[in-house]
């Protein structure tokens, strides 16, 4: 890695620009946010970008003959174009979704459509006999969607085991990953072992078999430079609020001519080609999937966000995060009660940690590491089935973003030395 | 820390009443989806109507201390008493934790449930206490005893404002 990671200085210049960071918590605490994997903290420029697109031009996109609505579409595809920029794709492969499940359920949803549709295309059709083909750390958003697409197609589903490490176990995908298999959803980075996923490996044994390839990209778009193109998948999803964007918006990216044969989702206005009373024709992609008045002020905003996030540089980002995530390693190191689950080294792996105290339950975990200001997630992270695999109930969770500080791993690792001697735990 | 009082790490390390036993006449299963924690509990009762005897009430919890501690308590506050007592126990702890922290909790009525005064000023937590006292009714429910009878407010099912959805799956035995 040859981008540095953030200065002091950058860092806390860094910290200015997220309002939230400055408050307190729990009688007069500094708030030490670790939780930026289940949402991140709104950078102030996209919410002075959402507040000026309701102050100043709001109106209907794409349709309408006055100014406003001229405007307000310029913001609206500006916002379509630097998140395109951002992911490595073309401006009309860009669709906004509400969040990264609704992204996911679009294209499970075109396959189902497409089968009920009789739809010509073939990658897109799915029956008995056909598979579909997950991981065993996929977050539920990428496995419930395939689980019903099975359950209404009758095709099988089937997944990737996960290794003791937190790694995807990739010896029998050659017997996992074959004809049958049409479709091979996997995720970037897993939300809950930070394990950073071969993904061009896995394009490219895909591409070999003919299946399509669909990223949950929800982890790495925030941490790592993101390039769709490069990566060699088909289809990708991630979410506004995950990148200091606002709730409310998500994205998919797909290939043009891919997104081309897949039927609606949603159906209804401002999709539409011609509308008879008969039938319906639609519109090209990316207006096909954006039925009804979309989510425009929070487009905007997570259009802000990425370039803030470019103006970052996605490199550093990466960078900075190699660094707090090696010292938090080191420190959990430190403490042979705690358990990492997931890679204990920083080897393809970004910084979302996952932890169990023995002996003691992640609930209390966190709630003692609350006590002390730092804000972690506790649960299973939406990865319940990964969480099985690990013999776990629940594990406790860090994660970082670009704002965070080797401080605050600092005060995680001291508070976390609470934990033993308020549950009379042994060290 | 004022959430976790003494009794109630005493309970989560040594839960009274644990463990499953015969007989039963209901077996339920709770889950708080929100974390995978898991209780599956047993009740025994004897008699009809709110006079009913609760007989027995065994339990296998995975959980968290707050959750462990409050089916302990649970066991010990209903065992031996009437359904009738034990719902007005059950509606006496879910005020309490319900409350925010207005309601500290009624010591003649809840025994050692007030030690779980601390938890409702944490919301999130609330659903980890009443896993156990949700299967303990959920049960009842399913027991065949029929506790809509009698002079009390027969009003101990979830209350909208109960920050609760538990994924349950019950049987009669």
């Amino acid at each position: 890695m040859t981008a540095a990671p953030f200065s002091a200085g950058e860092s806390a210049r860094i910290r200015a620009d997220f309002p939230i960071l400055s408050r307190t918590v729990r009688d007069g605490k500094p708030l030490v946010y670790l939780d930026s994997g289940a949402t991140s903290h709104r950078v102030a420029r996209a919410l002075d970008a959402e507040r000026s697109y309701a102050e100043e031009v709001n109106a209907a996109v794409h349709r309408g003959a006055h100014q406003l609505s001229e405007e307000a579409t310029d913001r609206y595809e500006a916002a379509r174009a630097a998140i395109a920029g951002f992911a490595g794709g073309r401006d009309d492969e860009v669709v906004f979704t509400k969040n990264a499940t609704e992204s996911l359920n679009l294209v499970a949803y075109a396959f189902s459509n497409s089968v009920a549709g009789q739809a010509k295309d073939p990658r897109l059709g799915l029956r008995e006999g056909d598979e579909v083909l997950v991981t065993e750390m996929e977050h539920h958003a990428n496995l419930v969607p395939w689980q019903e697409l099975c359950r209404r197609t009758g095709a099988t589903l089937r997944w990737v085991p996960v290794t003791d490490e937190g790694r995807l176990d990739l010896t029998d995908l050659g017997s996992l990953l074959t004809e049958r298999t049409k479709v091979f959803a996997f995720t970037h980075v897993s939300n809950v072992l930070g394990t950073v996923n071969p993904v061009r490996e896995l394009t490219a044994a895909a591409k070999a078999v003919g299946a399509l390839t669909v990223l949950d990209a929800c982890q790495s778009a925030p941490h790592l430079p993101l390039d769709v193109g490069d990566l060699g998948v088909d289809l990708a999803a991630f979410s506004g609020h995950k990148m200091f964007g606002p709730t409310g918006v998500g994205v998919l990216w797909g290939r043009y001519e891919l997104l081309e044969q897949m039927p609606p989702f949603i159906t209804g206005g401002s999709m539409i080609e011609t509308v008879r009373m008969e039938g319906s024709t639609y519109a090209a992609p990316p207006q096909r999937f954006e039925a009804g008045s979309p989510n425009v002020m929070q487009a905007v905003g997570l259009g802000a966000a990425v370039e803030y996030l470019e103006e970052l540089g996605m490199d550093r980002v990466a960078a900075h995060d190699h660094v707090l995530t090696e010292a938090l390693l080191d420190g959990l190191a430190q403490r042979p009660w705690i358990r990492v689950v997931g890679p204990t080294d920083t080897t393809d792996r970004v910084g979302a940690v996952s932890f169990v105290v023995d002996g003691v339950h992640a609930h209390d975990v966190g709630q003692v590491l609350d006590d002390q200001g730092v804000a972690v997630r506790v649960g299973h992270h939406c990865a319940w089935p990964l969480h099985r695999r690990f013999r776990v109930t629940a594990t406790a969770r860090a994660s970082f973003a670009a704002y965070n500080t080797l401080d605050e791993v600092a005060v995680l690792l001291g508070a976390l030395d609470r934990v033993p001697s308020v549950f009379g735990v042994a060290v | 820390m004022d959430l976790y009082q003494e009794l109630i790490l005493e309970h989560s390390k040594r839960p009274h009443h644990a463990g499953l036993r015969e007989p039963y006449d209901a077996e339920v299963h709770h889950v708080n989806p929100t974390c995978g924690d898991e209780v599956t509990l047993r009740v025994h009762v004897e008699g009809t109507g709110r006079d009913a005897v609760v007989r027995d009430v065994s339990y296998d919890t995975l959980g968290c201390s707050i959750s462990t501690a409050s089916t302990s308590v649970l066991a010990d506050e209903v065992i031996g008493h009437t359904v009738d007592e034990a719902l007005r126990t059950h509606e006496a702890m879910r005020s309490m934790l319900t409350s925010r922290g207005t309601d500290p909790g009624d010591e003649e009525q809840i025994g050692d449930g007030v030690a779980f005064a601390g938890v409702a000023k944490y919301p999130a937590r609330v659903k980890c206490a009443l896993l156990g006292w949700m299967a303990f009714t959920d049960a009842l429910n399913r027991s065949g005893v029929d506790n809509s009878t009698g002079a009390t407010d027969p009003t101990t099912d979830l209350s909208p404002e109960t920050p609760l959805s538990p994924a349950t799956q019950g049987e009669t035995a």
